[in-house]
C-alpha cells in the first residue's frame, strides 16, 4: 500500500531526527543569563536584557516571570548552570529565603535596588476622581472593621457605598477590581494601604506590638462578599474593565496607569494623585521599591553577567531620564542610586542579618 | 374489535399535530444552539479582527541620515553612538527646535529601533561612513498608535509639539504606513514596533517536531498491540482505564510531571523546545492511543479473517493490511492531538518557556518560547502598541489550528474507508 509506505517512511525519519537531538547531560556551558522573578520587574528588565543583546557581543538574557516567591525558590535551589542567575524581586528578600539559600550553597548574593513602583488606584476618566485616604480604603475593603459605634470589636464589612463611610465620598456602589493574593501588588497594597489604614484605629496599632499574628489577621484580609474583585493577574483586562463601567476602581502598578492615561485617571491618596514625580519624591504614600539578587558565584561562570549589571545600574538605563523611566520605572534619588551603583562596582555581598 | 381500532386511529390523528409541533420546536432548538454558537465564533472572530488587522502596518518614517565620520572616531564601529545620529537626522527636519527637553521629545518619536538599524547597515558596509542616506525608520509605539488611529490626541501620550510635528511630518510625505516585515521576521521585544512572532513560530515549530516524532510512533504501536495483539485480561483493562484516564487530566498536572522527571531527573534544559516537547508528548499520547484504537476497531474482521485465510502471520495481517486501512484514523487523531498541542501554554509554564526571549530559537536545546505563550506575554504587556499585536498573533495561531484541522478533514475524507 502507498499510503503506509509513506507513513512508514515519515515515522523513520522522525525517529533519526530524535535520535540526532539527543538528551544533553547536566554540566555543559550555559551562554546566556538565566534570569526569574517578580511579574512587577519583568519589564523592566526585559528592556535592559533587549538592549544589553542587542549592543553587547553576548546573547540576549532569558527573563521568565515567575512571581517573585517562585522566582527565589529557583534562585536558591543551588548553584551551577541549571539554576538562575538573577531573582528579580518587588520586595526585599526574607530572610527565610535567604536561610533557604545558604543551605542549598547559594552563600554570596549581591542586592541591587532599582527603584520604585507606585501602586495605584484608578478609574474611568467618565467619572469624577475619588479622593480617599488609606483609613477610607481600609474601611471600604477590610472583611471586618472595627465597630463604627464604638468598643474594641470587629463587625463583618457593613458599607456598601462610599458614601457610607464619609459623607463627602460619591453615592457609588464599592466595587474595587485588583490583583488576586498571589500577586506581589496585592501584597504591597496590603501592606501599604490596608495595614497603614488598620493602624489608624488605636487599639488595633497597640496590637501590632504585642500580637503580630493578630494585627495581620484583621489587617490583611479583604472582603469577600463582592465589593472587592479578583480580576486576575491580568493588568490589561482591569483597565478595560474600568472603561466599562465607570462605578468601578482598579488597583495596580503604576506602569499601567502611565499607558492607560487617555481612559483612566489615578485616584487621590492622602491628597496625592499619582504622578510620576510624586512617586519620586515619595509624597505619595503607595509606592515600593525592587530589587534584583545576582548570584555572586555566577559572575565568573556564565559571560555577560557584570556587562548587563553594569548596563542595568549605567544612568542611560535607571537614570531619571534613562529609558527605564519611559516604561514607567520610578528613578531612585541620585545618593541612593549611586550607592547602589558603587555595590554593583565592588559587588558587595547582602548581609543577611539586616533582612526581617 | 371494530369499533376499537377506529378509535386508535383517532387517538393518533388528535396527537399528530401535538407531534408535529413537538418536533418543529425541537428542531427549532437545535438550529437556535448552532446559531448561537456561530454567533459566539463571529464576534470572537470580529474582536480579534477588529483588533489585529491594523498589526499588518507599522508606521515609518524617512530620515536623512548624514554618517557623521566624527561619531565613528576613536571608538569601534559596533559600538559607535548610533541613537546621535539618528538624533541628527532628525533636527535637521525640525532646524528650530531646541531645548533639552524638547530635543528629547523629538528624539522619542522615532523607535530605538532605529539605532539598531543603522549599526546593522554600518556593520555590512564601512563604506557608508562620511555619506548620506535616505531611509525610512520605524516609528515610535505611540506614534504609530496615534498615526493609525487607536490613540486619541487628547491621550496624554503624545504633547501637542509632538502631535504638530507628526502634522509637519505628514505634509512633507516623510510619515506612512508600510508592511510590517517586522512582525514576521523578529523574536520578541519590548519595544511593540520592533516585536515579531518568529522567534514563538520557530519554538512551537521545534517543540511540535519533538512531540510528534514521539507520539506518533509511540502512540500507534500502543494503540496496535493493545487492540491487535494484547490478550484482554484485568491487567489490559487497567491499562485501558488508566489511558483513558490521562486523556482527561488537566494539562498543568503534565507540566509538573515533565519538571520533576525530565529537568529534574534527566537534566534537559530549562526552557527548551526539547523539555516542551517532551511534555507535550505526554498530554498528547492518550489522544493518539484512544483515536488509534478506535480506528483499528472500524477495520472490518473480515480483512483479519481473510488475510489469516491466506496464510499471512498475525505481524504481516497488522502491518499489511490493517494498519495501512486504519492510518487515516489515526492520523486524523494525531492532528488533533498535536492542534492542541500547539495550543497549550499551562503546562510550559512549569518548565520555564513562558520566557522573554529575542533571540531566535536554532534547535532543540536554545531557549525558546511557544506561539500561546507569546500571545500570553504580550496580552500582559503595558504598552498599548501589544494590544494590536496579540490579536495579530492570534490571528497567526488560528491560522495554523485551522489548516491543521483542515488537514485533519481532509485526510479522512480523502482514504477513509466505509465498509
Amino acid at each position: 500500500m502507498k499510503f503506509g509506505k509513506t507513513v512508514k517512511n515519515t515515522a523513520a525519519a522522525a525517529l533519526i531526527l530524535l535520535g540526532s537531538s539527543s538528551v544533553t547531560t547536566a554540566g555543559d556551558a550555559r551562554d546566556y543569563i538565566n534570569i526569574v522573578g517578580s511579574s512587577t520587574v519583568y519589564p523592566f528588565s526585559t528592556v535592559v536584557a533587549e538592549q544589553f543583546g542587542k549592543t553587547s557581543s553576548f546573547k540576549t538574557p532569558k527573563i521568565e516571570s515567575t512571581g517573585t516567591g517562585g522566582g527565589f525558590k529557583l534562585f536558591c535551589a543551588g548553584v551551577g548552570v541549571n539554576h538562575p542567575d538573577i531573582s528579580n524581586a518587588s520586595r526585599r528578600i526574607k530572610k527565610s529565603e535567604c536561610e533557604a539559600c545558604t543551605e542549598n550553597g547559594v552563600n554570596e548574593i549581591l542586592e541591587v535596588k532599582i527603584g520604585y513602583d507606585g501602586i495605584v488606584l484608578a478609574n474611568s476618566k467618565k467619572a469624577p476622581v475619588l479622593k480617599a485616604t488609606r483609613k477610607e480604603l481600609f474601611l471600604a475593603l477590610a472583611k471586618e472593621i472595627p465597630d463604627p459605634s464604638g468598643g474594641e470589636k470587629l463587625i463583618a464589612n457593613p458599607y456598601n457605598t462610599w458614601k457610607q463611610i464619609n459623607p463627602a465620598l460619591p453615592d457609588t456602589k464599592i466595587e474595587v477590581l485588583g490583583p488576586p493574593p498571589t500577586s506581589g501588588t496585592r501584597d504591597a497594597f496590603v501592606e501599604l494601604v490596608m495595614e497603614h489604614g488598620a493602624e489608624s484605629f488605636p487599639w488595633i496599632k497597640a496590637l501590632k506590638k504585642s500580637d503580630e499574628k493578630k494585627f495581620k489577621s484583621v489587617a490583611h484580609p479583604v472582603r469577600e462578599d463582592g465589593a472587592y474583585i479578583e480580576a486576575g493577574e491580568n493588568d490589561n483586562l482591569i483597565v478595560q474593565k474600568l472603561e466599562a463601567n465607570p462605578n468601578a476602581l482598579g488597583i495596580f502598578g503604576f506602569s499601567f496607569l502611565d499607558q492607560n492615561s487617555d481612559k483612566i485617571q489615578g485616584s487621590e491618596i492622602e491628597g496625592k494623585i499619582p504622578t510620576f514625580e510624586a512617586i519620586a519624591d515619595g509624597s505619595y504614600s503607595v509606592s515600593r521599591p525592587l530589587y534584583f539578587y545576582v548570584k555572586k558565584a555566577h559572575l565568573d561562570k556564565i559571560p555577560g553577567i557584570r556587562e548587563y549589571l553594569e548596563e542595568f545600574s549605567s544612568e542611560k538605563a535607571w537614570g531619571p531620564e534613562g529609558y527605564l523611566s519611559d516604561k514607567g520605572l520610578i528613578p531612585m534619588p541620585d545618593p541612593e542610586r549611586k550607592q547602589f551603583q558603587e555595590d554593583v562596582k565592588t559587588v558587595k555581598s547582602l548581609d543577611p542579618g539586616q533582612l526581617k | 374489535m371494530n369499533k376499537s381500532s377506529v378509535k386508535t386511529i383517532d387517538i393518533v390523528q388528535k396527537g399528530l399535530k401535538r407531534r408535529y409541533r413537538v418536533e418543529r420546536r425541537f428542531r427549532r432548538l437545535g438550529l437556535a444552539a448552532i446559531a448561537a454558537s456561530l454567533i459566539f465564533l463571529m464576534l470572537l472572530f470580529v474582536s480579534i479582527l477588529g483588533n489585529g488587522y491594523s498589526a499588518i502596518w507599522q508606521t515609518h518614517m524617512r530620515l536623512d541620515v548624514y554618517f557623521d565620520p566624527q561619531v565613528f572616531k576613536d571608538v569601534v564601529v559596533s559600538s559607535a553612538d548610533y541613537g546621535r545620529l539618528v538624533k541628527g537626522a532628525l533636527r535637521s527636519v525640525f532646524p528650530d527646535v531646541s531645548g533639552r527637553g524638547e530635543l528629547r521629545k523629538l528624539s522619542a518619536m522615532v523607535s530605538s529601533g532605529a539605532a539598531f538599524q543603522l549599526r546593522e547597515m554600518v556593520m555590512e558596509d564601512r563604506g557608508l561612513i562620511g555619506r548620506q542616506s535616505t531611509l525610512w525608520v520605524p516609528a515610535d509605539d505611540d506614534v504609530d498608535m496615534f498615526f493609525k488611529g487607536r490613540l486619541g490626541p487628547e491621550s496624554g501620550r503624545l504633547t501637542e509639539d509632538q502631535l504638530s510635528w507628526i502634522d509637519h511630518l505628514k505634509e512633507r510625505k516623510m510619515i506612512r504606513k508600510q508592511f510590517n516585515r517586522a512582525f514576521f521576521t523578529a523574536g520578541d521585544s519590548r519595544e511593540p514596533e520592533l516585536s515579531g512572532i518568529r522567534g514563538a513560530l520557530y519554538g512551537s515549530f521545534f517543540t511540535l517536531l519533538i512531540t510528534l516524532a514521539i507520539s506518533f510512533p509511540l502512540g500507534v504501536g500502543t494503540a496496535v498491540y493493545l487492540q491487535e495483539f494484547a490478550p484482554r485480561n484485568r491487567w489490559t483493562d487497567l491499562i485501558e482505564v488508566n489511558i483513558n484516564n490521562l486523556a482527561a487530566v488537566p494539562s498543568i498536572v503534565f507540566g509538573l510531571l515533565g519538571l520533576a522527571l525530565f529537568l529534574n531527573v534527566f537534566g534537559v534544559p530549562r526552557s527548551a523546545p526539547l523539555a516542551g516537547g517532551l511534555v507535550l508528548t505526554l498530554m498528547t499520547l492518550p489522544t493518539i492511543v484512544i483515536a488509534g484504537r478506535a480506528a483499528l476497531q472500524a477495520v472490518p474482521p473480515s480483512i483479519r479473517e481473510a488475510a489469516l485465510g491466506v496464510g499471512a502471520s498475525r505481524m504481516q495481517t497488522v502491518l499489511h493490511h490493517v494498519l495501512p486501512l486504519a492510518l487515516p484514523g489515526m492520523l486524523t487523531g494525531t492532528i488533533i492531538g498535536m492542534a492542541r498541542a500547539l495550543g497549550e501554554s499551562a503546562p510550559l509554564l512549569m518548565i520555564g518557556m513562558v520566557a522573554f526571549i529575542v533571540d531566535i530559537p536554532h534547535g532543540f536545546q536554545d531557549p525558546s518560547t511557544v506561539l500561546p505563550v507569546q500571545i500570553y506575554l504580550w496580552a500582559d504587556s503595558p504598552e498599548r502598541a501589544f494590544v494590536e499585536r496579540t490579536s495579530a498573533a492570534t490571528m497567526v495561531l488560528l491560522a495554523f489550528l485551522v489548516i491543521m484541522n483542515g488537514l485533519a478533514v481532509w485526510l479522512r475524507r480523502k482514504f477513509e474507508r466505509r465498509w
